[in-house]
């Protein structure tokens, strides 16, 4: 089974079983959301919203007060500028303020290429800025469940960084962290795919990389693969990043470096709009660029290393 | 136009009981003198948070709670009538007004985003109409009457436009309220706009009146409604004292109060009325000469 096949089957379990709400913008048109949404209605409980953007995150934290704890669809990360109000300044605050949790499933989804400046990328550091969003980015069929088993045991609003490159993967992916290595990866989202292709890339150049894929971006849970993998890592790490760099990946690059005294930088998208030309887009870095960014690295500390001792 | 009068109906009293009439007015007496106890209270600086008082217009509150009663209640920022006409704790509020750990939402809400779960009452986040919304999903997921109340400057914000129109095309069983003082803090509504909210909401297909506060008025016209739902009631209120803070510009365009209170003098029942006036002013006194007694944090 797929993540695309995984989340429409516990979306549907959801409705039929738990009285439990899904809702959003076009659902049940075109698609049905990348095949990730049942084939069923208002009745059960899949319901259609109206184009109102704003009003729309703040009627799905409604049915989540009222304990139906919804699945809101936001088809395009890039429109969370607008759904974002009602969750992260209600849900997020409602058991601080009151004690009265507000647990919610945001399933928000991105897409990268030929879409332009508000549809295009990640937006998931939007969410981590606020206290009481807990922040996930599945890529894989179990790495879903887990998210959605983790929200179901709690009662917490829950932000899903889902990517449509995720959708028909049907295979787990293992970190990979050798004794000795010379970099380390920390790929999120669909980072994940090319950080993967780049390892082979700069193994082929002799360059031994470990990949330790994130998928907790708040709060960053640093696995022991995490710790294992610095310290073989002769050269630090990269946190890779389908979202603007001043964000989420700065502030585990941050925390990483703390933990670990290494030094991690960070790699996403560029500091501008995307257009739709291709040559005006904005990408998530690719294999190619991930191995150029790598290696410059590396050159880098190294010079900074020999510079320092003739010092 | 904005009157004390705006929509009146000769004798609607008359549709009242004497007991319904005599229940109105014995909680806008209490939200009254707990709000004046909270102007004390404030002004000699035992409450050091931006306050939002209902002075003037306790009457809106008072008929809701008696027409409209078990709802799922969304209010705003000013809200200590909604909580206190439905019966939410009043030593709690007081309370939550002095800081305190016993407060109705343990000093976080302070006096604009408090809450009850006693009487179903859900917080506010201090964004204007975020309450609307909100208040619509509920109402969709429960199915279950929901009060939204806003203001007439809340009432300008996109998304409550939005989750209006969504509310009536799911006819969902919700009353919505604007409390209509004219003012956002001191803009007038002409400068904002040109449109009424009843006509939007009745675009919307939603049935809408607008009003004065008077609180039988209030009740006609939501037992006129009967079980239409959504609707709407845009109703012409005043605020007495600043928007924040117990400072005062002038004096009121009208006291509801007063006027219904003379009104009930003319209807032969100034005893009553008068009993009940002081029976709610020594509670409301006592409720607060107990609570500071316990010392301010």
């Amino acid at each position: 089974m797929n993540v695309a096949e995984t989340i429409k089957q516990i979306t549907r379990e959801h409705l039929l079983k738990n009285n439990g709400l899904a809702l959003g913008q076009c659902l049940t048109a075109v698609g049905w959301v990348g095949g990730t949404v049942p084939e069923m209605g208002d009745e059960d409980g899949l319901v259609e919203l109206s184009m109102a953007d704003v009003a729309g995150g703040g009627i799905a934290v409604g049915m989540a007060l009222a304990g139906r704890r919804p699945i809101y669809i936001v088809r395009y990360q890039g429109f969370q500028w607008f759904n974002a109000a009602h969750i992260v300044n209600y849900a997020a605050k409602s058991k601080d303020m009151w004690g009265i949790p507000c647990p919610i499933f945001v399933r928000s989804i991105a897409m990268d290429g030929a879409i332009g400046p508000v549809a295009g990328g990640s937006h998931h550091s939007l969410f981590t800025r606020m206290p009481g969003m807990f922040v996930y980015a599945p890529m894989t069929p179990n790495e879903w469940r887990a998210g959605w088993e983790f929200f179901m045991a709690h009662d917490d609003p829950m932000y899903i960084s889902e990517h449509r490159r995720s959708f028909p993967i049907d295979y787990e992916m293992e970190n990979i962290v050798h004794s000795e290595a010379d970099f380390t990866l920390f790929p999120i989202s669909s980072t994940r795919l090319e950080a993967v292709k780049a390892v082979d890339m700069l193994a082929g150049e002799g360059i031994t990389c470990n990949v330790v894929h994130l998928t907790w971006l708040k709060p960053f849970v640093a696995t022991p693969d995490v710790n294992r993998a610095l310290e073989s890592s002769r050269h630090g790490g990269l946190v890779l990043d389908g979202d603007f760099e001043n964000g989420a990946a700065k502030c585990i690059a941050f925390d990483l470096m703390q933990k670990t005294g290494k030094n991690i930088r960070v790699f996403g998208l560029e500091e501008r709009a995307a257009g739709f030309a291709p040559q005006l887009d904005n990408l998530p870095p690719t294999a190619e660029k991930i191995c150029r960014k790598v290696k410059e690295i590396m050159v880098d500390d190294t010079d900074s290393r020999f510079m320092f001792r003739l010092s | 136009m904005r009157s004390q009068n705006t929509g009146a109906i000769e004798n609607v009293i008359r549709e009242l009981s004497e007991q319904d009439i005599l229940e109105i007015f014995k909680r806008i007496c209490m939200i009254r003198y707990f709000e004046l106890n909270v102007k004390k209270a404030f002004d000699k600086g035992l409450i050091k948070m931006p306050i939002y008082l209902s002075v003037g217009q306790e009457s809106v509150a008072a008929a809701l709670s008696l027409v409209y009663p078990d709802a799922a209640i969304f209010g705003q920022h000013r809200c200590h009538d909604l909580y206190l006409a439905y019966g939410g704790s009043v030593e709690a509020l007081i309370d939550e007004l002095l800081h305190r750990p016993t407060g109705c939402a343990k000093g976080m809400g302070g006096s604009a985003s408090i809450h009850s779960p006693a009487i179903n009452m859900f917080g506010h986040d201090g964004l204007m109409g975020t309450q609307i919304p909100i208040a619509v999903g509920y109402a969709f997921a429960k199915n279950k009457r929901t009060l939204a109340v806003m203001g007439d400057a809340s009432a300008e914000e996109d998304y409550v436009l939005g989750a209006l129109g969504y509310a009536a095309h799911k006819k969902l069983p919700m009353a919505f309220v604007c409390m209509d003082n004219g003012l956002s803090i001191l803009t007038k509504v002409a400068v904002r706009r040109n449109w009424k909210m009843t006509d939007i909401a009745a675009a919307f297909g939603i049935q809408a009146v607008e009003i004065t506060d008077n609180p039988w008025l209030i009740v006609h016209h939501m037992r006129k409604f009967g079980g239409a739902m959504p609707i709407f009631m845009n109703i012409h209120v005043v605020r007495h004292l600043w928007h924040n803070g117990t400072g005062v510009d002038g004096p009121p365009e009208w006291d509801r109060f007063a006027l219904i209170k003379e009104e009930l003098q003319k209807v032969g029942m100034n005893e009553k009325i008068t009993s009940i006036e002081e029976d709610a002013r020594d509670s409301m006194d006592r409720a607060w000469e107990t609570q500071l007694a316990l010392g301010t944090i």
